[in-house]
């Protein structure tokens, strides 16, 4: 039962959603959500806690009915079809997760019968998607005595049995140490090379930017803004050159130097007395280069000198004009809809 | 919508593919091998299942027995072939427990979202942990039939042995979707593991269980005579020992269907819009 990953129905995207409201009493989880993810491409939503985006891939993957508005996943209606729609997706999340009391093999094979997969296949495609992840060794072991990453990567393994066409992943590094980050991240990057249409949920810009090709940012339960995520970044200000000279007297001279030059991005250098450090906003690499090139035309020596992407935060700030931590009731209710974008 | 009850979908109207009833059965068999493995990783697990049996069967023989046997007109003797039946009424209830603190996990764990989000019924994982439990408690009975066997216990109707078995079986497979719904219901294993003991205690020593209720209070009678508990324990000692069987068997017979009637839909209701 070899499954192909042409979506069957529709000229829609590989997601589509459409107006999406999902009420908690009170609470607005999704309030209007309108999303499209292109086939074949990694859509991130970023957004702080209680921003919606579990509730969005819990709808899509039809745990949750939703209140009101329609969304597809591979031509697939979430309300009305999500048996098929069950078919072709794979979900791995803060929530959805393997069987902690079972071997990592046991874990697969189970997902692998459950998907209809004759036994002699499941059992193929649980040691091959064990190899796959470098978890071969540890196929015996219960997966409550895996690591943190281990976990991850068996989570992803087990969202992979079905030849998923569409993949859901909710904050699939939230909790993880920066090393088992990046496998992670070199993982989902190995799935979507194989073609798997990707919706990808973050706390992290850059996650975000690791991993997806478009943005969603949402807030409150609505899309605040979209685009491609170069579009979006240079939107929010780009990225920040964070550079150290060797002489922490050359600081304000060089940030003088460098704003009277005029090459900077929208906000004006600004000093970090206290780190030693200049942080200069860029918006582009040709911007990056020159700013690079005018210090060392200026003949500074430099200790250090990096590129940071903006925080969630920041982001926010510059989108809304309020913290994405800030408390739900610490801005007025009119003012979250004239902010809005 | 009677028929939905078995197949777990909410939405029958579109194209909605429908599992063959193949697809079922391969379901709830990887799942029962779940459950299976889980006691193989986890033996622990059976410890209650074991050990149960025989706490109970000693300490109510040996501390309880030579008093409640004089009271019967005979000795401990007589009291072991009293209370035995009515440790195989006990266990059916207090096993059956296992179905909601088991699901209680699976949904706390999101064992049961990956479950959800995979194109399967949700009868499935139902019937797979019911299954389990339901061999627990076959396992259960088997140990106390040791036990008693020690003690003193005289099997003289095979048949009856099996037919209380089976009743004991039928009556447990009700309960259990009640504490299926708690399992759903509840937030932690924990609480429904004290939910179930808070139901659980008066049901099992409010009855003709471990003692006759003939010197108890005219209220507590009452109780025990409609207490199902009581008469399914009355109707394996006939079964088991002799003496009479109908009146009992009926109505065990009669409160298992109810049961069953009123909280199986529940229990399906609440497991299948549980979120």
């Amino acid at each position: 039962m070899k499954r192909n990953d042409n979506t069957p129905g529709g000229a829609s995207g590989a997601v589509s959603v459409r107006g999406m409201v999902k009420h908690y009493g009170e609470t607005k989880a999704l309030d209007g959500v309108d999303l499209e993810v292109r086939e074949g491409t990694v859509m991130g939503v970023l957004g702080p806690n209680g921003a919606g985006k579990t509730t969005l891939v819990r709808i899509l993957s039809t745990l949750l009915t939703p209140d009101s508005g329609q969304a597809t996943v591979a031509g697939y209606d979430v309300v009305r079809q999500p048996r098929q729609l069950r078919r072709v997706i794979g979900l791995t999340g803060q929530y959805a997760s393997v069987d902690e009391k079972l071997p990592g093999w046991e874990n697969l094979y189970l997902i692998g019968r459950l998907l209809d997969l004759p036994r002699k296949e499941a059992r193929r495609r649980a040691d091959e998607l064990l190899e796959r992840f470098s978890l071969t060794e540890a196929a015996k072991r219960p997966a409550s005595t895996y690591s943190g990453g281990m976990r991850r990567r068996l989570d992803l393994a087990a969202s992979m049995i079905g030849r998923p066409a569409v993949l859901f992943l909710d904050e699939p590094t939230t909790g993880l140490d920066p090393r088992t980050r990046n496998e992670v991240w070199d993982e989902v990057k190995a799935m979507v090379g194989d073609g798997v249409t990707v919706l990808l949920t973050t706390q992290y810009m850059e996650e975000a930017e690791q991993l997806a090709s478009e943005l969603t940012v949402v807030d409150r339960g609505k899309v605040i803004a979209g685009g491609g995520i170069d579009e979006l970044k240079a939107r929010v200000g780009g990225r920040t050159l964070r550079i150290r000279p060797a002489d922490a007297l050359e600081l304000r001279p060089l940030a003088g130097y460098l704003d009277d030059l005029g090459i900077t991005g929208l906000a004006s250098t600004t000093v970090d007395a206290e780190a030693g450090t200049l942080l200069v906003p860029v918006l582009s690499d040709e911007q990056l280069t020159a700013i690079v090139g005018a210090v060392t035309a200026r003949g500074v020596t430099l200790a250090s000198i990096t590129t940071e992407l903006p925080s969630l935060d920041e982001v926010f700030l510059s989108l809304t004009g309020h913290r994405a931590s800030a408390p739900q009731d610490a801005v007025p209710a009119d003012d979250r809809e004239e902010v809005a974008v | 919508m009677s028929a939905a009850t078995v197949t777990p979908e909410t939405r029958p109207a579109g194209d909605d593919a429908r599992i063959p009833l193949r697809g079922h059965l391969r379901h709830t068999g990887a799942l029962v091998r779940r459950n299976l493995l889980w006691i193989r990783q986890d033996p622990e697990s059976m410890a209650d299942a074991l050990l149960m049996p025989v706490i109970f069967t000693l300490l109510f023989v040996f501390v309880f027995g030579g008093s409640i046997g004089q009271a019967l007109g005979g000795g401990q003797d007589r009291y072991v072939q009293y209370v035995i039946p009515g440790m195989i009424a006990m266990m059916s209830m207090t096993l059956s427990q296992g179905v909601g603190t088991g699901f209680s996990q699976d949904f706390n764990s999101g064992v049961m979202d990956r479950f959800r989000s995979l194109p399967i019924g949700r009868g499935s994982v139902l019937f797979a942990k019911i299954s389990v439990e339901l061999l627990r408690m076959l396992f259960a009975t088997a140990v106390l039939m040791v036990v008693s066997v020690l003690v003193g216990f005289e099997i003289n109707h095979w048949a009856g042995l099996f037919a209380a078995v089976a009743l004991s079986t039928v009556f447990a497979s009700s309960i259990m979707w009640v504490f299926l719904t708690l399992g759903v219901v509840m937030k932690s294993a924990q609480s429904v593991q004290a939910m179930g003991f808070l139901v659980l205690f008066p049901l099992q020593f409010g009855s003709s269980i471990f003692a006759p209720p003939t010197s108890m209070p005219g209220w507590l009678q009452t109780f025990t005579d409609y207490n199902p508990l009581s008469t399914l324990a009355d109707a394996a000692r006939g079964l088991m020992v002799g003496g009479p069987v109908a009146h009992d068997l009926w109505v065990t017979l009669g409160w298992s269907a109810l049961i069953t009637a009123v909280m199986a839909p529940v229990a399906i209701h609440k497991f299948r819009t549980k979120t």
